[in-house]
């Protein structure tokens, strides 16, 4: 059988005149790793030729596929629409069946559905604008939705899946610890280190300890537990119930009557809401561990100075703060992770989808809602 | 037609395959020549898209060795294996379009892997492919936007893209309304007189099996093999297996073990 290139010159024979009655006697195997070679072979010789009648020899044809049929119907097409008498002759039985198979009618059909076209900058901001108005309503019906579970979880406590939140308690917290306590931990070194290059030059040593309590407690230790939760936790829930809708186990629920946010989301919310604080706690300890080894290994500092100094620095209130940040946090990052999940349409794209907008959602809801919390807070404590 | 005269286009050798500590096939001998079309059946869990996946190189035999083509899939160089590809066309259960891609993209993607053609020949032949299928028109649309039945022809449409000389089918027909499924059947008769590919099918509609199956080789999860093999119609006359009288007949089993109810 000929490779595609071999016997080029073979592939497509030419019998005529110039202008007059040209016959094409093709040969080899024309199937789609070759077709190109013979329509470029045929489009320059019948430019060359220039013919008013063209007849198509196959009986030297070793192969033929369906794209093969399909060039020799184009060639047809082709050249009636040049008003070029065309025929084929010599045609094998089985090339007549191949080219049966093909629906002509399919070639020139119209799509159903045109590609989209290029928009206008107007009109993208636009749509843009739209589909942000669309978001934010979806998220409001949804907070609507989650408190009146969550309102509902309350009054009837039985009604709760409490396997389901112990099983995403253990999955959400758990299991998130030790990468929680290593970034902690780094995170209260790299702040004592970065912190005590300044504050050695003025005999501040003291302040570091002071500096990480104060920092780690009121705003990186809430925030850092909350962006790995999202990360880690956020991206599952979405992808979980993003699964699930799109394998119909949410329309079955629905069917059976249960309510979906009551049975995927509330568990899921409950469970964070119980664990991020204490994740916070952990990360708090890990961070202020993390200051404590930069003071007493770089600035000459006692195990129990250091830690009296962050007591004296910390108040209460920031610890209180601290944690009901962490439970808003939880709050958000579940909440929107599962609306993500839910709102899924389509198929596998549309959850990994789903779940980067979860992450994404999520850290962005908590940037703003500590800002809120940052001003808030303020007010509160000098008030 | 199966020419058994002819090599065969597939040999299976001695076919185990495990998983864990469960044996679903122990010892499979199997011949498919070209050009014909043959159907796997069996009731479920016996094994057939196991067998299935053996023979298009998804699974590794635990013993024994599939040939397809003369190539022994386990142990082809990487070369073999890309051009054993080109030959091979799979529709899967579900279909398994990227849905992420348009009927145009999933189509066009084995087409743009395999040859050089340039895109305009490509989309021509994207659109040759879906009217074989009764889909013109159709490959501007995403695969979330098309039924059960749409979906399944568009697979198809992608399995045959490079023209490859054997399809397997993996339970064609499920999930489809009759005339959608005869539809189908029909097509895959009329793909495998007119081009002479070689058709591996999967399935237990007794409908789609007497319609288009050549040869039939009945799978059983207690024999862990074939336990009958022939032309569906003598089969289906002339066995005297209670477990292939059971099938053709869908009669219930009473034990679960492979007995039957009497009648």
């Amino acid at each position: 059988m000929a490779e595609p290139g071999e016997r080029k010159n073979d592939l497509v024979q030419v019998r005529g005149e110039r202008g007059g009655t040209i016959k094409l006697f093709l040969s080899g195997r024309i199937a789609l790793d070759s077709i190109s070679l013979y329509t470029e072979e045929i489009r320059k010789r019948l430019s060359d030729l220039k013919p008013k009648e063209l007849i198509v020899d196959l009986t030297n044809i070793e192969y033929l596929d369906s794209s093969g049929a399909l060039i020799l119907l184009e060639l047809e097409g082709r050249a009636k629409s040049q008003a070029i008498a065309f025929s084929f002759d010599n045609m094998p039985d089985e090339v007549h069946r191949i080219m049966g198979l093909i629906n002509r009618e399919a070639l020139t059909t119209p799509s159903v559905k045109t590609e989209k076209k290029r928009e206008y900058l107007l009109e993208e901001i636009g749509e843009a604008s739209f589909a942000f108005y669309k978001d934010m309503r979806r998220i409001l019906i949804f907070v609507g939705e989650i408190l009146d579970a969550l309102f509902h979880a309350v009054r009837n406590p039985r009604l709760v899946r409490w396997d389901d939140v112990l099983f995403y308690v253990k999955r959400a917290g758990v299991d998130g610890l030790p990468i929680l306590s290593l970034l902690s931990l780094l995170m209260g070194l790299i702040i004592a280190f970065m912190s005590s290059l300044q504050l050695k030059q003025f005999g501040a040593n003291i302040y570091v300890a002071s500096l990480v309590g104060i920092a780690i407690i009121r705003e990186l230790g809430p925030m850092m537990t909350a962006i790995i939760v999202a990360g880690r936790s956020g991206s599952a829930f979405a992808a979980e119930i993003g699964t699930m809708r799109v394998n119909e186990e949410v329309d079955a629920l629905v069917t059976m009557g249960f309510d979906p946010t009551q049975f995927l989301a509330v568990p899921k919310v409950l469970a964070a809401m119980i664990v991020v604080p204490i994740l916070t706690l952990y990360a708090d300890v890990f961070g202020i561990v993390g200051g404590l080894l930069v003071g007493i290994t770089g600035l000459d500092l006692t195990i129990h100075t250091y830690i009296q100094q962050t007591v004296n620095s910390v108040t209460l209130f920031d610890f209180a703060s601290s944690l009901i940040k962490s439970v808003v946090f939880a709050a958000l990052i579940s909440g929107i992770s599962c609306q993500r999940g839910l709102q899924v349409r389509g198929g596998a794209e549309a959850v990994g989808a789903a779940a980067t907008s979860a992450v994404v959602s999520s850290i962005f809801l908590i940037i703003v809602a500590d800002s809120a919390f940052a001003i808030m807070l303020y007010y509160v404590q000098w008030s | 037609m199966a020419v058994p005269e002819q090599d065969p286009i597939i040999i299976v050798e001695g076919l185990t395959a495990r998983f864990g500590d469960d044996t679903i096939l122990e010892g499979v001998n199997l011949e498919v020549f070209p050009g014909e079309v043959l159907v796997i059946l069996g009731e479920s869990g016996c094994g057939k898209t196991v067998l299935m996946k053996h023979m298009i190189g998804l699974f590794k035999p635990c013993e024994g060795r599939v040939l397809v083509k003369g190539i022994d899939l386990a142990k082809a160089s990487d070369e073999e294996r890309h051009r054993l590809r080109m030959e091979i066309g799979v529709l899967f259960q579900s279909g398994a379009l990227f849905g992420s891609m348009t009927l145009s993209e999933n189509i066009g993607l084995p087409i743009s892997e395999y040859t050089h053609l340039p895109p305009e020949i490509i989309d021509h032949v994207v659109k040759m492919k879906l009217g074989l299928v009764n889909l013109a028109g159709y490959e501007h649309h995403m695969p979330a936007e098309l039924s059960g039945g749409m979906k399944k022809r568009a697979a198809l449409a992608r399995a045959m893209a490079l023209d490859p000389s054997i399809l397997f089918f993996d339970e064609p027909s499920s999930g489809l309304d009759p005339v959608t499924a005869a539809g189908l059947d029909f097509l895959i008769k009329e793909i495998n007189t007119t081009m002479g590919t070689t058709m591996v099918i999967v399935t237990h509609e007794l409908a789609s099996i007497m319609n288009i199956a050549q040869r039939v080789i009945m799978l059983d999860k207690n024999a862990q093999g074939i336990i009958a093999e022939g032309n569906p119609h003598e089969l289906k006359e002339h066995s005297r297996d209670p477990r292939v009288i059971a099938f053709f007949n869908r009669q219930p089993p009473k034990t679960g073990k492979g007995e039957i109810q009497n009648g």
